[in-house]
């Protein structure tokens, strides 16, 4: 950091898009912070792109409208964007995307400034995830079970509910032993007010609101500054996990929002674009936001993920979740056909995945049952939609009597085990026992990935869970 | 290879984007000089030079760098340190010790180097092999290092020395930068060599002479050795989008496959992969000399939140470090994952340097670097006259799961193999997720006389046989997909049966069953032989006209699903047991249905 106060840049040479070119500078270096003064005196925070002997251009966060070319003032800060907190400064808070306080308190500072940018974590320090976490969602603790300090994002299609469905993990997620601090952290990258009102509804009734941070860029907020917010909130969350070794839930909604501005910059500073218009470097710059996720060895603290994407077009072929989903350590895919069918939450099990399932579940930690079970219902499901275009050329009718049991527990399997109520929050048991059940609508030689000991114990077993007290759903049966 | 000792050469930046930065006063530099920029000492290397001019891309983050910084040029290009204390150790793309560097700044990787590669304060018992006075020649051993209880590192003549041997050092202790020889090269003058040595990552080691790849690299994934299988010296490629299981099957490999030192560069893939591989591997056994994996494994990891320049060279580190263990006389592995993610790093450097792009923005000479990548895999007769081999096996990650994309596409030019992953089985959760009709080996012809001789006589027997069932049942499955199951002729659906059987029972594997994840040769014949006798004796029960559902119904077949879970292959004796419940029940079968038929046979 330099002290360079005083030394003004008076004029821009152009402005471009969310750029300004200055002209003449002297010693600025690569990503450092600056200051743009507007003709009308109120000051954007913007930061250096690119750096010459004798230009630096600019990013400005809030947008480069109404400023003039020659009357516009520059001043460079000599440090990279910083950021200071404690978890007794932000949590209980609302800051805009910049992460200074809307809520008429006052900014925060007591903690260890910190570019927001981050630093790569050593691979030695990572200490691997392996802690379930329940989140009473049958389709994800049951088929992909999150675990803390994973980065699991959800791919969603507009107007699909996937903001229902993170509210109620929020809600639900619990550790299957034991309680520890815990905080989340809310960053909202260009959605709608409304959705923004939604969870902080939500955390209020829940009686969570104390312990969440929120960091609100909407929709009609400037665009270039969705950059740097996702970066702020994670920042925040290294404070408070592994600085106060606080357990961190950090949802980031929605990062097509992010994609977009960062396409904006790109395209304004003339590059080359890979797919879609999207810079090349998209894949690391978005690594450079879901890596910050899971925990280290120096802390006790967690920061679990779960970001938020709109699939442009329903398609997950698109860039932004493909590279996602090649980052982070899964994905949970929300369906329009299953929503239309009046599934909720719409998880599509089978392009969902969670990587980090195998290490958090199985004996000691959730049932020894629930890898090959999950396996299991994974099979016959896929068959299953096998089944259901069969059906649909040639005709329920002609199908086997095997066949129509998969028609069945495909059925059964949406309507009682992936839907379930907003507020209802089964216990992985339940979960397990209720896939037990959908299992068992085959004969048992028709189930090869599950034991033969575990059919027995488990597939016969009859327990009062099986008189469908598990789901209100279930009764409709 | 000696650095510059006389003044390094200095140049001034004069413009940062990135990763790429621009200096003027450069013409003491040359083309991929190493240099140090700063006080911070940030790693970058030369990539372009012009009139007075020189582009650099640097290893490290660049935040905060401004024009005017003196950069220092290393007089020589970007070399690894190759010497004993690699193996079990785990590095980033331009070797940084990792451990070390987590004891000494934490969790955080900072930028700036200063911690060297191989530690100078270790101390090893070397034992010469050769006297004063021998002529010696490069690749030649002089002495021995034991770096691990199993692992005897040969101290060679580097391949760039010779001439005769003035000195060595006595048997006793030494640290990697001790002098341990003199060495008088034919002009005269002398040459000190130590337990190390430096050499540039992107100039392949040589050898005496490449020598066909044929003896298999054993995975232990009956998929691979059966089916599409790879040998000792070979190339092959993993692609697939995301999820359908490269990363799992390369560490598969990792764990299973019979090579010596297994080399892992995780390039721009995810940091907790790394945590994984460093949690396993100290705990599990090697099934070969029983130590446990983390001795014989080497980790080069760039995680994507490292710096992009330093993905790029994490390829070559890598791939040096393992032709140095090759020149020893060992069977090296390398995996690569993600080759895709290099490939990205050259272009958004290549964009950066404003070069006109080819296709999807990469840069022209992507299929010439692919191909000098894994043309630095073969088997070898090495300068000291030893066999030697390195295995490349490159994940790709095609966007959107597409093979028609240029890294895919060029990768298939240069490797034999080609595992094609599939989305479809991977969200079946049919792992490994290895199509079998798209994958391909180009070695089976070369280990057909190897299993002939060495093993099972019958294997590419066996191999034809059920890879014919499989594409027959593809067909038949195009026509289930229209017309139902219950259409088909009986002897048709046996064919169906069958190739459910090899499917299920045989080639779905499970990396996370203790028993299934490791499937010895031994096993993977008995497993395969039990499976294809029942098929041959279902056809035959279907001449006879009995019911398909009968066969299916035999009891012996729960045997089948549970044979890969339940025994070792140690011992051929449960499999002769399933064999012989087998042709009872179908004897039975025969029995009671047919008495008709048989009468007539
Ligand atoms: N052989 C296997 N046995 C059991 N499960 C497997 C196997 N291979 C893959 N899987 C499952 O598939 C998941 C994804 O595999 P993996 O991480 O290897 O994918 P990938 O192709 O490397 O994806 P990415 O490109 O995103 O890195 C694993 O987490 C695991 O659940
Ligand atoms: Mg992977």
């Amino acid at each position: 950091m330099r002290d360079r106060s005083g030394i003004e840049y008076l004029g821009v040479s152009r402005v471009q898009g969310p750029l300004v070119f200055v002209q003449g500078v002297r010693s600025v270096g690569f990503r450092e912070m600056a200051e743009v003064v507007a003709p009308d005196g109120r000051t954007r925070l913007g930061r250096v792109l690119a750096v010459s002997e004798d230009t630096a251009v600019v990013e400005v966060f809030e947008g480069t409208a109404g400023l003039s070319a020659s009357r516009s003032k520059v001043r460079f800060l000599g440090q990279p964007f910083l950021y200071a907190l404690t978890s007794e400064e932000v949590l209980g808070r609302v800051f805009d995307g910049l992460g200074r306080p809307i809520d008429g308190g006052s900014p925060p500072m007591a903690g260890e400034a910190r570019d927001v940018n981050g630093l790569p974590v050593n691979p030695v320090a990572r200490v691997y995830p392996q802690d379930f976490i329940q989140t009473g969602i049958s389709a994800i603790d049951g088929m992909n079970a999150l675990v803390r300090g994973q980065k699991l994002p959800i791919f969603s299609g507009s107007g699909l509910p996937q903001a229902q469905l993170a509210a109620q993990i929020v809600r639900q997620a619990r550790l299957l032993q034991g309680e520890e601090r815990f905080a989340i952290v809310f960053a909202a990258i260009g959605i709608k007010h409304e959705e923004a009102q939604f969870f902080r509804k939500d955390f209020e009734e829940s009686g969570s609101l104390k312990n969440v941070a929120m960091f609100l860029n909407l929709a009609d907020d400037p665009s270039i500054e969705r950059l740097i917010t996702p970066r702020i909130a994670l920042t925040t969350a290294e404070q408070l996990a592994f600085v106060e070794d606080m357990h961190v839930l950090v949802i980031l909604t929605d990062m097509t929002n992010y994609c977009e501005a960062l396409r904006e910059v790109a395209t304004s500073k003339g590059e080359v674009p890979s797919r879609k218009g999207y810079p090349g470097y998209l894949y690391s710059d978005l690594a450079s936001i879901y890596e910050r996720a899971g925990r280290i060895a120096t802390a006790k603290g967690s920061i679990t993920q779960i970001p938020i994407l709109t699939m442009p077009d329903d398609d997950i072929t698109h860039p932004i979740p493909d590279l996602t989903g090649y980052i982070t350590e899964g994905q949970i895919v929300l369906d329009r056909g299953l929503f239309q069918k009046g599934i909720t939450p719409p998880i599509n099990v089978l392009p969902s995945l969670s990587r980090l399932m195998s290490d958090g579940i199985g004996p000691g930690r959730t049932r020894e049952d629930h890898q090959n079970l999950a396996s299991q219902l994974y099979a016959l499901y896929a068959n299953a939609k096998r089944v259901e275009t069969l059906a649909s050329i040639i005709g329920e009718e002609e199908l086997t009597a095997h066949d129509r049991l998969f028609l069945r527990f495909s059925q059964q399997f949406e309507r009682r085990f992936i839907s379930q109520d907003s507020c209802e929050n089964r216990t992985v048991f339940e979960t397990l026992d209720l896939g037990w059940e959908l299992a068992m609508i085959f004969p048992a030689k028709d189930l090869s990935r599950v034991r033969p000991e575990q059919i027995s114990q488990y597939g016969l077993k009859k327990g009062p869970m099986k008189n469908g007290k598990t789901s209100p759903i279930s009764q409709q049966e | 290879m000696e650095p510059k000792e006389s003044r390094p050469e200095t140049a001034v930046v004069t413009a940062i984007n990135g990763p790429v930065v621009k200096v003027r006063e450069a013409s003491g530099l040359s083309m991929n000089e190493l240099v140090v920029i700063g006080d911070r000492k940030l790693l970058g290397e030369v990539v372009e030079l012009y009139q007075n001019g020189a582009t650099i891309q640097v290893y490290e983050d660049t935040t905060g760098l401004e024009p005017g910084t003196l950069v220092h040029g290393q007089g020589l290009p970007l070399f690894v340190e190759l010497g004993p204390g690699i193996i079990g150790r785990i590095f980033d793309g331009t070797q940084r010790p990792l451990s070390a560097s987590f004891q000494e700044s934490g969790a955080f990787v900072t930028p700036g180097r200063t911690v060297e590669a191989l530690d100078r304060n270790k101390t090893w018992a070397f034992s010469p092999r050769l006297e004063a006075g021998a002529n010696v020649f490069p690749g030649q051993v002089i002495g021995e290092v034991k770096e691990l209880d199993h692992i005897n590192h040969r101290i060679l003549v580097p391949p760039d020395s010779r001439g005769s041997l003035l000195w060595i050092a006595p048997e006793d202790v030494y640290t990697v930068a001790d002098r341990i020889a003199l060495i008088e090269d034919p002009q005269g003058e002398q040459h000190e060599l130590s337990l190390y040595h430096r050499w540039p990552v992107r100039r392949l080691r040589p050898c005496r002479e490449r020598i066909m790849p044929s003896e298999p690299l054993f995975t232990g994934q009956r998929v691979v050795d059966f089916f599409f299988p790879l040998a000792k010296g070979g190339t092959a490629a993993i692609p697939g989008g995301f999820g359908t299981g490269k990363t799992i099957t390369q560490q598969q490999l990792s764990k299973w496959a019979d090579a010596d030192i297994i080399v892992y560069i995780g390039c721009g893939e995810r940091g907790n992969e790394m945590a994984g591989v460093l949690g396993d591997f100290p705990r599990l056994l090697d099934p070969r000399s029983g130590r446990p994996l983390i001795e014989r494994t080497v980790l080069i990891a760039n995680t994507s939140d490292m710096p992009v320049a330093a993905r790029e060279a994490s390829i070559y580190t890598g791939i040096t470090i393992a032709e140095y263990y090759r020149d020893m006389g060992y069977h090296v592995a390398v995996m690569a994952d993600s080759t895709s993610r290099w490939a990205e790093a050259l272009r958004e450097i290549s964009g950066r340097l404003e070069e006109m792009p080819a296709e999807e923005g990469f840069p022209a000479y992507l299929a010439s670097r692919l191909a000098q990548f894994y043309e630095r895999a073969g088997a070898v007769i090495t300068l000291g006259g030893e066999r030697g081999s390195v295995s490349v096996i490159g994940a790709v990650s095609p966007p959107g799961g597409d093979f028609s994309e240029p890294v895919t596409q060029h990768t298939r030019r240069f490797v034999s193999t080609f595992w094609a992953l599939d989305k479809e089985m991977a969200s079946a959760r049919y792992f490994p997720a290895i199509n079998y009709l798209n994958s391909y080996s180009g070695y089976v012809g070369a280990l057909a006389s190897w299993w002939k001789e060495k093993a099972e006589p019958d294997w590419t027997a066996m191999r034809d046989q059920a890879l014919q069932l499989l594409k027959e049942d593809a067909r038949l499955q195009n026509i289930v997909k229209l017309i139902g199951e219950d259409a088909l002729p009986d002897d048709q659906k046996a064919t169906y049966l069958g190739a459910r059987l090899i499917k299920e029972d045989f080639l779905q594997q499970s990396a996370y069953d203790p028993i299934d994840t490791y499937s010895q040769p031994e096993k993977q014949v008995l497993m395969l032989r039990l499976i294809l006798r029942f098929i041959e004796r279902m056809r035959e029960a279907v001449r006879h006209r009995i019911p398909i559902y009968r066969i299916m119904d035999l009891p012996v077949l729960e045997e089948f699903h549970r044979m890969k879970t339940a025994f070792k292959g140690d011992d051929p004796a449960p499999f002769r047991a399933i064999e012989k419940r087998l042709e009872e029940e179908f004897e039975g079968l025969l029995r009671r249905e047919v008495q008709p038929a048989r009468k007539e046979d």
